[in-house]
């Protein structure tokens, strides 16, 4: 789409430009091709030269057992982040839209956590959780289990994942209620004179109806799963124990700024910039067939 | 409406209980830490912890507002609506600029240009963090209000969002603002700006939640306690060997950091929905 009428002239625009072309290339292009950069060299002990290796560090992450579980904890972590929160939050949803009246109240109330920064959301599950004066972990220390987030490496993940999901539920909620009640409500009473059920008007109908949004919500939670969750795994686990939390986000930042291994920090940093092109390309790609129709 | 498929029967208190279930699911971690924040020290060190407020409310929040652990609060507090009007503002003008620029002219390398905004789409500040800290840390932004801001605001959401929106506004404006010799500025100022109001408060209010909840960045940023924001300093107020927490201040701490956003979401529901369905879409 372009505008018939325009203004004349080419040094406005460009002077207009300026502020974001500045800033655009100092802290992303410089950034990102320093990123790419620094992945083909592996940098001398005292850090006074470079010795080029090409795709070294991608041939030895690839067969480094810590990079390669890293890149399974995040499949897991970030499925059922996922899950769980789309889970629950199209639960809530489902139940609201069957309010005729109320369901902006609920909506109100349950909107707000999405505010609640990730890493603010960790101190708060850290607290309930903690080994010593956590209230969830004293009360399951009555009933006779012993948890312990510390020590044992999935009670941790299960822990990142709750806290994770936790704040990404007000999120799925909107787009979930917001689909549910674009639904024409003529083709589910239709479904109810036939005498379908409620859960079988809501699989056969509803669910399928609904299906754009999941769509778009799978890939946007895979995304945040991916990379705003940071603030979580730093506050409760630091990546531990054993890296069980070490995500891969995570692991660009322990080995790039804790291990001070830039060149494989570097190259990590590739990667995910793949993994996210990728994603990119599939929400754009779902976008322009949702504006087709 | 789903008053002809659901009758007024032990389904429609289902459903009231089986939300409210929900709601107070998520509030639950919220109360408890307020709870937190109103107690003392020792109440919390003997679990269980009590699951009512206590009476040292002023205590803890004075405390953790004038001295907090590190730095105080209350400069915290300042630092993270620096960096989040910074953000919230900083984005919204570079992007109208350059979108007015791109929507309005034809100029060479135009093209070119507009690509190469579209890219930045693609590359959260996470994946690029240790050759974007260097360029700061060269600059001399460690610890430091544009260090804290300008990386963050070097992405195109905005611009996305405002070219959107200008190819929308009728193509009559824009000529009789021409045939009555008004100048693009003239243009821009008396008829876009007014009327993308409802989308600059929009963006302004998804901006601030973003910018204030910044983690990642500022923890890279800002070595020095008294430039620490509020989001990534609960983490730093924890002691760092076998020491308890104190979490009377942390708890009072947390609460004070959600705050503000929260205030904004609850406050500014419309334009909060508006602007989320929009960056997302």
């Amino acid at each position: 789409m372009e505008k018939r009428v325009t203004f004349k002239g080419w040094m406005l625009p460009l002077l207009l430009l300026t502020p974001q072309v500045l800033v655009t290339a100092f802290f992303f292009f410089w950034p990102a091709w320093q990123a790419v950069y620094q992945s083909l060299f592996i940098p001398d002990p005292f850090g006074l030269r470079s010795q080029f290796v090409g795709l070294g560090n991608f041939e030895f992450l690839l067969g480094d057992p810590f990079y390669r579980a890293s890149f399974w904890t995040t499949a897991i972590f970030s499925s059922l982040v996922t899950l769980a929160s789309m889970g629950f939050a199209l639960w809530l949803a489902v139940m609201a839209d069957r309010l005729i009246k109320g369901s902006g109240a609920y909506r109100t109330l349950l909107i707000w956590p999405y505010a609640v920064a990730p890493a603010v959301a960790g101190v708060l599950w850290l607290f309930m959780f903690n080994t010593r004066v956590g209230v969830i972990s004293w009360y399951l220390g009555q009933a006779g289990y012993d948890w312990n987030h510390v020590l044992n490496p999935n009670e941790a993940m299960g822990l990142v994942v709750i806290a994770s999901s936790w704040g990404r539920i007000s999120y799925n909620f909107l787009f979930f209620l917001a689909g549910l009640q674009a639904i024409p409500k003529s083709v589910i009473e239709a479904a109810a004179i036939d005498g379908a059920h409620f859960w079988k008007r809501f699989w056969t109908i509803v669910f399928p109806l609904l299906s754009p949004t999941t769509f778009f919500l799978l890939v946007v939670n895979i995304v945040y799963a991916f990379f705003e969750t940071f603030g979580v795994i730093h506050t409760i686990t630091t990546g531990g124990p054993q890296q069980a939390t070490t995500i891969l986000v995570y692991k660009v930042y322990s080995d790039g700024f804790v291990g001070q291994d830039l060149g494989s920090s570097a190259a990590q940093s590739v990667i995910l910039l793949v993994v996210v092109g990728i994603l990119t390309i599939i929400q754009f790609r779902y976008i322009e067939r949702r504006v087709h129709y | 409406m789903s008053g002809m498929v659901e009758k007024r029967g032990r389904g429609y208190w289902l459903t009231h209980a089986g939300l409210i279930g929900g709601v107070l699911v998520i509030f639950f971690p919220i109360y408890l830490a307020f709870v937190a924040s109103t107690v003392s020290q020792p109440e919390i060190v003997r679990p269980p912890m009590p699951l009512i407020p206590g009476g040292h409310f002023f205590e803890n929040y004075r405390e953790a507002l004038v001295s907090g652990i590190n730095a105080p609060v209350a400069r915290m507090l300042f630092n993270s609506t620096v960096m989040a009007l910074g953000i919230a503002l900083g984005k919204i003008v570079i992007s109208i600029l350059s979108a007015f620029a791109i929507v309005y002219f034809r100029f060479p390398f135009r093209q070119t240009f507009f690509w190469l905004i579209f890219l930045t789409l693609m590359l959260p500040v996470e994946v690029r963090i240790v050759p974007t800290y260097e360029v700061a840390a060269n600059f001399g932004l460690l610890n430091s209000y544009p260090g804290l801001i300008l990386p963050l605001i070097a992405s195109a959401t905005a611009t996305f969002l405002f070219r959107q929106f200008f190819l929308t506004v009728p193509d009559e404006l824009a000529e009789a603002a021409r045939v009555d010799g008004a100048g693009p500025m003239r243009f821009f100022i008396d008829i876009l700006l007014p009327m993308s109001r409802t989308n600059i408060a929009a963006l302004f209010v998804i901006l601030f939640i973003y910018g204030w909840n910044q983690y990642l960045w500022p923890l890279l940023i800002t070595t020095d306690p008294q430039m620490n924001t509020i989001v990534m300093g609960i983490k730093q107020m924890f002691p760092s060997g076998d020491d308890i927490a104190n979490w009377p201040v942390i708890m009072a701490t947390a609460i004070l950091a959600m705050l503000p956003p929260v205030a904004v979401v609850i406050f500014m529901q419309k334009l909060f929905i508006k602007g989320l369905i929009e960056t997302e879409k």
